[in-house]
């Protein structure tokens, strides 16, 4: 059976994904830390996780900022741009894959390539995470971060609560995320082959 | 007394005060004064020196006359006087009449002062404030030093009483917070009372993450006093090796903050399917506002993801085993 390869993840991407990786695990650890503080039985230090979750802060939103600028100046954008009419068939097409054709060993309805390196539910998933949810969780993290930049109430609650709580929620949903996210990563010819091209670069399949 | 009446009396009281003070006193005797004090013009004859930042000496031998400045502590603000606690009181429901005497004589310069308890303790008027316990707390307190009184914070020319019903509770730390910073920050001052070293507030505290966030959200005796239920605002304050520096004191379900700062706050104020839901009209403390709602939602997401991967690898795995 021979193998395709095809180099699909240069290595800027794959120094922005491990730093991304890393930091959103020690944020996530921390995050956990901070929403189940107890005087009596916290399971890491509460000043020591305050330290850890802001540098790891700071570490992800420079990286973010290399993510946005490296899509806009290299060709790595058009992957997440690309939008096609029939997305919501397609959206379909895919997620019947995954729940019934991936087990009768049918063909991958959208193969990898060089034009497509994402399929739909892939590109649509990334792009919420992206450029949706990551802004938000930087945005709010950073008025957590500077509270004198919050307004003070909205509607009579604090502003300062309002922000924590979009903070929380969007550490949950991309959490959530990070759990799908690494499944599906098992989901190429055999369950290590998609961590092993994050490592390598190149995308490898059997014909 | 009808409105009107009660209006014109006061501008016959405002008149009449002209009279009695100072060409430049009349812009400063504001209708509010005399709508709370019935003695604003016999205090006059004190605050017309007490109110200044200066006062006029005069000599009727050779009749000359210096200005003198009054020594800062010794002068009364009118604004904060009438709008203070005690903004009923003549001058000499407290001071002795004998201060009407100009130069003050040194016996009555000297004269022991009225402190809180003399008025506020075991009375039934101010049960409800346990003003016995406060008293008692002070005993124990590091500042039961000599000449150490209810005083030194709580200036009974001025005093408000913010935190009990605050409507702005950023004001309210601020005032309290400024109660202590008045010597903690001001080492003249403080020299007065103590012969420590000079502190400075901010390099004690910058081991504080955020440090301005924790100044403006909180007071000093959030963490400087040893909370106690039966009185509404703590007294004992405390050594500064046994303040609290845990930061899960306050950042935690179980937070401290329900049983000093926010113990005031009104039930209407509380905010019901929150974990220490008060605190959200005017903050968020991290660790300790939660909602058991969502935390429960967000489980129920959490588990169905876990069973939906761990039902899909089991597809997987059983459909590898037939092939």
């Amino acid at each position: 059976m021979a193998t395709h390869r095809i180099y699909l993840y240069p290595v800027w991407i794959r120094i922005w994904h491990v730093i991304n990786a890393l930091s959103f695990l020690l944020l996530l650890f921390t995050g956990i830390g901070f929403h189940y503080a107890s005087i009596d039985a916290g399971f890491i230090r509460f000043d020591v996780a305050v330290i850890i979750h802001n540098v790891s802060a700071i570490v992800l939103t420079f990286n973010y900022g290399l993510f946005v600028i490296g899509n806009l100046v290299s060709g790595n954008g058009k992957y997440y741009s690309s939008w096609k009419k029939d997305m919501g068939a397609n959206l379909w097409t895919q997620l019947q894959f995954y729940i019934g054709g991936i087990f009768k060993k049918e063909a991958h309805p959208f193969p990898i390539n060089k034009d497509r390196k994402f399929n739909p539910l892939q590109k649509i998933s990334y792009v919420a995470v992206m450029y949706i949810c990551m802004p938000l969780i930087i945005i709010s993290g950073l008025g957590l971060l500077f509270p004198e930049i919050i307004v003070y109430q909205v509607l009579g609650i604090s502003g300062l609560a309002l922000t924590g709580f979009l903070h929380q929620i969007m550490g949950f949903v991309l959490s959530i995320f990070l759990l799908i996210h690494l499944y599906t990563c098992t989901l190429g010819d055999k369950p290590l082959t998609l961590f092993k091209s994050m490592l390598n670069g190149y995308h490898e399949e059997h014909e | 007394m009808t409105i009107p009446t009660r209006v014109i009396s006061i501008l016959l009281l405002a008149a009449a005060s002209t009279l009695m003070a100072q060409p430049d006193d009349t812009i400063k005797l504001k209708p509010s004064y005399f709508e709370v004090n019935d003695f604003v013009n016999d205090n006059e004859a004190c605050l017309r020196c007490h109110g200044e930042m200066k006062f006029k000496i005069e000599d009727p031998g050779s009749e000359r006359s210096i200005h003198k400045r009054m020594y800062p502590d010794l002068i009364i603000d009118r604004e904060a006087y009438y709008t203070s606690v005690h903004k009923t009181f003549s001058c000499t429901d407290c001071h002795s009449y004998d201060f009407n005497t100009f130069p003050h004589n040194i016996e009555t310069r000297v004269e022991e002062q009225f402190l809180c308890m003399d008025c506020h303790g075991y009375d039934e008027t101010f049960a409800q404030y346990h003003f016995e316990d406060i008293e008692t707390e002070f005993q124990e307190s590091i500042h039961n030093i000599d000449e150490f009184t209810c005083w030194k914070c709580h200036d009974p020319h001025s005093y408000k009483v913010f935190m009990r019903n605050a409507d702005d509770l950023k004001e309210a730390i601020l005032y309290d917070n400024n109660m202590c910073l008045k010597c903690h920050a001001n080492f003249d001052r403080f020299t007065l009372l103590t012969d420590r070293e000079e502190i400075n507030v901010l390099d004690a505290h910058d081991w504080l993450p955020n440090q301005t966030a924790h100044i403006r959200s909180v007071r000093c005796i959030e963490c400087h006093t040893e909370i106690n239920d039966s009185i509404l605002i703590a007294h004992k304050i405390l050594p500064k090796t046994e303040a609290v520096q845990r930061c899960t004191e306050c950042h935690s379900s179980d937070s401290r903050l329900m049983h000093t700062l926010y113990k005031f706050q009104s039930r209407e104020g509380r905010r019901s399917g929150f974990v220490n839901g008060v605190m959200m009209n005017n903050t968020y403390v991290i660790g300790a506002n939660q909602v058991p709602l969502m935390d429960k939602f967000s489980f129920l997401i959490l588990g169905l993801t876990i069973l939906g991967i761990a039902f899909h690898t089991f597809l997987r795995i059983r459909k590898q085993k037939t092939d």
